[in-house]
Formats: C-alpha cells, structure tokens, sequence
C-alpha cells in the first residue's frame, strides 16, 4: 500500500439558501483555495473526481457543468461519482494507490435548497416497491428512529441530547449552520415532525460545497499544513430494500469499521456522518467507540448537511484537527443512501 | 404462477419541483436583454469574452468579470438542419439551429437561421439577429426570435477555427 495523505481541505460556508451564487460560482474559490494549500500546482494534480447529484440542482449533466469550476484545460484526467464526494475521494485514493497519479483534487457540491429535499430523497428508492408508498427523506429516518425507540436502543431524551450536543460543540465551527445552546427539556416540549422525529433531530437543509486535495509520493509535504495519512479506508453497503433489514444495526459500518482497521490504534475522536440524531448511536454501536471517544468536534451532519459533501466534509474536518496537532488519530465516517444504506470509514493519522 | 401474465409495467407518478436560480452572471445577462442588449464577461486570465456568461472561465477555472456589450451580429461557426421532431421544441421542421460567433464575442452563441435557404447555410456565413418587437422583450434568450444572413462577405475558416 502507498501512503496517501491528506494534503490540503477547503470548504464553504453551510447556509440554508444559497440563491446568490452558482455551484461553481461557490467551487471555483473553494478549489483553488484547496489546490494552493496543497502546493501542488495544479497542472501537476494528476486525477480530478466529484461527487454529486443532479437531483439536486435538478439539471441533468449539472455534473459536467462543475467541471467549468477546474479550468481543464489542457485537458485532465476526471471522474465522478453520484454519491457523496466521500466515495470521489475513495476512487481517487484507488488510482493512488493504482499508481496511476501521485496527487487527486476532490470535491463534492450540493444546493439542494433549490427543489424539495424530503421529496427529492424519494426518488433514490427502489420505483416499483417503495417510493410509490411515498416515504421521504423524513419519514425514512423516523421509521429507523422508532425501531430503535421499541428496541429499547435510545430514548427521545437521549436523541435530544445528541443534537443538543452537536450543535453546542459546533459553536466553534465557523462553517456551521445550526448551532448554538440547547436546553434537552425545551427540545422535548417540542411537537414531532414526523414521530418520534422532531425539528431537533433532523439535520438542516445546507447548501455548500468542500474539496480536498490528496497527495502521495513526492507530492506530500509541500503544502502550508502537515500532512494527515489515510491509515485505512473501506467502504460498504446494506440492502436497499429498507424492509430487508434491521434498521437499528448497521453491518456496513461495522465491516467497513474493521476493514479500515478502525482499532488498530488508538481513536481520539470520531466525525460520523450521521444526519439524524438516531442514527449517531447506531455508528457509535457498529464502530464499537468507547465513551473516550470524541465525537464530531466540528458538530457532524447535525450541525450542517451540504448533501453529497456532508461525508468529505467529515474527512476535511478530521484531518485539519489533526493537521492543527489538537489529536494523532481519529477516524471519518460518510453515508449515502436512505437510512444509512452506504457507509465509507476513513482512518486519519498525522506523520 | 406460469400460466399468469407478467407485469410489464407499473405507472409511478413522480413530480420534482425546483426553484432554480442562475446566479449573478446569468442575471445581468439576462436582465440587459431586457433592453435589447448582449453582454459577455471576460476572463481576467485569458482574455476571453464569454457569452452568455456562466461566471467561470471554463479554461481558467477563474470566475468572469466585466461587463462587455457584443453585437447581435456574428458568424457562423457550424450548423445543422434539424428534420427530427422534439416535444419540446415548437418549430416547424425542417429548421437550422447553428452556433454563432457574436463580434466582440469568444465563445460562440447558439440561435436558429431563417430566411435563407437550407442548402446555402453554410460555415463562416454572416448573420444578424432578428428581435421580436420591442415590447415583447423580457429577460429571455426568446427576444430574439432568429438570426438571418446579414449580406456581408463571408469570414474565412481560419479565423474563427479556434471558437468552434
């Protein structure tokens, strides 16, 4: 295996409503900022992937108009995913380690605030069987979110607490959305918006893009900040078929988990990508994290939720805690699909 | 179970909504063609006038600035007589949709050809816009309703090869 690090991450700042700019009115200045940071030219960065969804901006080959944002010219190589920029970034470390290139530009991007997100979110299920029952991005979330209530695995308390817990820490977080002091008796007196589901437990609808630049070989070390090494990387998926399986467990995670070699050492914190409050204690479960374990300092997918970046996002988020020296290892954690179908586990140390 | 017809297909009614917003670029675009003006952005990198303008120098992954009036005549850099019908295009066919390179312009700029014959469409032809009567003019690419020959020589392939 090559060593392949983490060399540089940008990101915007997570907003509601992004009406003002384009995607690649916001990508252009997050890339470049990425690239510099990097210090790797660009035209020396060998491989170009994104992730993202037209569903989102609802323009099919939204995709390709992103590339406008690279300045591919003379032509580069380039990929993309319709996943979260997570699994851009896995093909990138792929070719990496392929030895195909020595350095990759990642980035994902989403303005989901342009359509209807919960109905959008409809539309990534099966079409004979289960979107024509009308499930949303919300309702699917509350089904888990009740299995775990009658499998006695959490309380609406303990649920409230962890979005309490998020959106405080992320007070500290510049590019956050939601954030702030929450008290767990106010949120419980709170209606549902879909039970057990209330306002509390759901994360926001964000629009924003984030790009990180990987590098291996002779491209590590000449960027600003030091180099943060994916120690181990796995990803894996459940049945989409969310009657086809036990939505209080997560398989995926757990083997993704011991693939990237989560316990091979010690794990300080953990940015999980776990949009809905439930949703956090089934990764904590799967990942098998002590109480020791810090989860998302940067205030996760609660505190802000850029669709189809949420998850590089909580890679970008891990590696500059590392690269700032305020831990040695940690690991990232990225879900795409309806109740966390997909799970992507990232193992970060710095040098 | 064999002796029973297959499905073949189930109707699953699906409607996504979208408020989309074209970003600063776009805007002013558009909202000088209410006036009946064209304007392209340039590329403080290369130069290069786009129009319309998306924001981004797709060549220099820079974002575009200034705002440059073009004309609304130009020449064409290629072409194609369209015989096929499309539910979304209300034309009659046989029609011309060709790519045109406005003067001032660098990117070239897509319209149809009318009042010329089929056959004598041809690359590096000279062409001007015809506008629909200026009250009808809104924020829309629809102001201008085709682009004729404008009468003028033709410009050689050499000149505008580098914008097709």
């Amino acid at each position: 295996m090559r060593d392949v690090a983490i060399a540089s991450f940008a990101q915007t700042r997570y907003v509601r409503s992004q009406v003002r700019l384009t995607e690649v009115d916001m990508l252009m200045p997050v890339v470049q900022e990425a690239v510099k940071l990097s210090g790797i030219p660009k035209r020396e960065i060998g491989f170009t992937c994104h992730g993202s969804s037209d569903y989102m901006a609802g323009q099919s080959f939204a995709f390709v108009g992103a590339v406008d944002a690279l300045g591919a010219w003379p032509p580069i190589a380039e990929s993309h995913v319709e996943m979260d920029g997570a699994w851009a970034l896995y093909e990138a470390w792929v070719k990496i380690q392929c030895g195909e290139c020595d350095s990759a530009l990642v980035f994902g991007f989403g303005r989901a605030s342009m359509g209807k997100l919960r109905e959008t979110m409809n539309l990534q299920l099966d079409p004979y069987t289960l979107a024509p029952l009308g499930l949303d991005a919300i309702s699917m979330a509350a089904l888990q979110a009740r299995e775990m209530i009658d499998a006695g695995k959490i309380t609406e308390e303990q649920m409230a607490k962890i979005a309490a817990r998020n959106r405080a820490v992320a007070k500290d977080n510049p590019n956050a959305q939601v954030t702030g002091d929450f008290e767990v008796e106010k949120l419980l007196a709170e209606p549902y918006l879909v039970s057990p589901l209330r306002v509390h437990d759901c994360p926001p609808i964000s629009d924003g893009v984030s790009a990180v630049v990987l590098a291996a070989g002779d491209a590590i070390g000449r960027g600003e900040s030091k180099p943060v090494f994916i120690r181990g990387i796995d990803h894996r998926l459940d049945s989409h078929q969310l009657g086809g399986r036990d939505l209080t467990l997560s398989p995926s995670t757990k083997r993704a988990g011991q693939e990237a070699g989560v316990h091979d050492g010690p794990v300080e914190f953990a940015e999980l990508h776990a949009p809905f409050s439930h949703q956090e204690v089934i990764l904590v479960e799967a990942l098998e994290l002590s109480g020791d374990v810090l989860l998302n300092p940067s205030g996760g997918a609660l505190a802000a939720n850029p669709m189809m970046t949420a998850g590089l996002t909580r890679i970008g988020e891990a590696a500059s805690r590392i690269a700032a020296g305020k831990a040695g290892r940690g690991i990232a954690h990225a879900t795409s699909g309806p109740c966390l179908q997909q799970n992507l586990v990232c193992v970060l140390e710095g040098e | 179970m064999s002796e029973q017809e297959p499905v073949k297909s189930i109707v699953t009614p699906t409607r996504t909504e979208y408020t989309f917003t074209p970003g600063p670029s776009a805007q002013r675009y558009l909202r000088a063609l209410v006036s009946g003006r064209l304007i392209g952005e340039t590329c403080p990198s290369c130069k290069k006038v786009y129009t319309p303008p998306s924001g981004a120098c797709a060549r220099c992954g820079v974002a575009t600035e200034g705002e440059v009036e073009v004309s609304d005549r130009g020449t064409v850099t290629t072409f194609c007589i369209v015989r096929v019908p499309s539910e979304n295009i209300d034309l009659e066919l046989p029609y011309c949709s060709a790519q045109i390179l406005l003067d001032g312009a660098d990117s070239s700029f897509f319209g149809l050809i009318q009042e010329c014959p089929w056959d004598e469409v041809r690359m590096g032809m000279r062409v001007e816009a015809v506008w629909k009567p200026k009250s009808e003019w809104g924020p829309s690419a629809e102001n201008i309703r085709y682009f004729k020959p404008s009468g003028e020589p033709d410009v050689p392939f050499e000149k505008i090869k580098g914008s097709i």
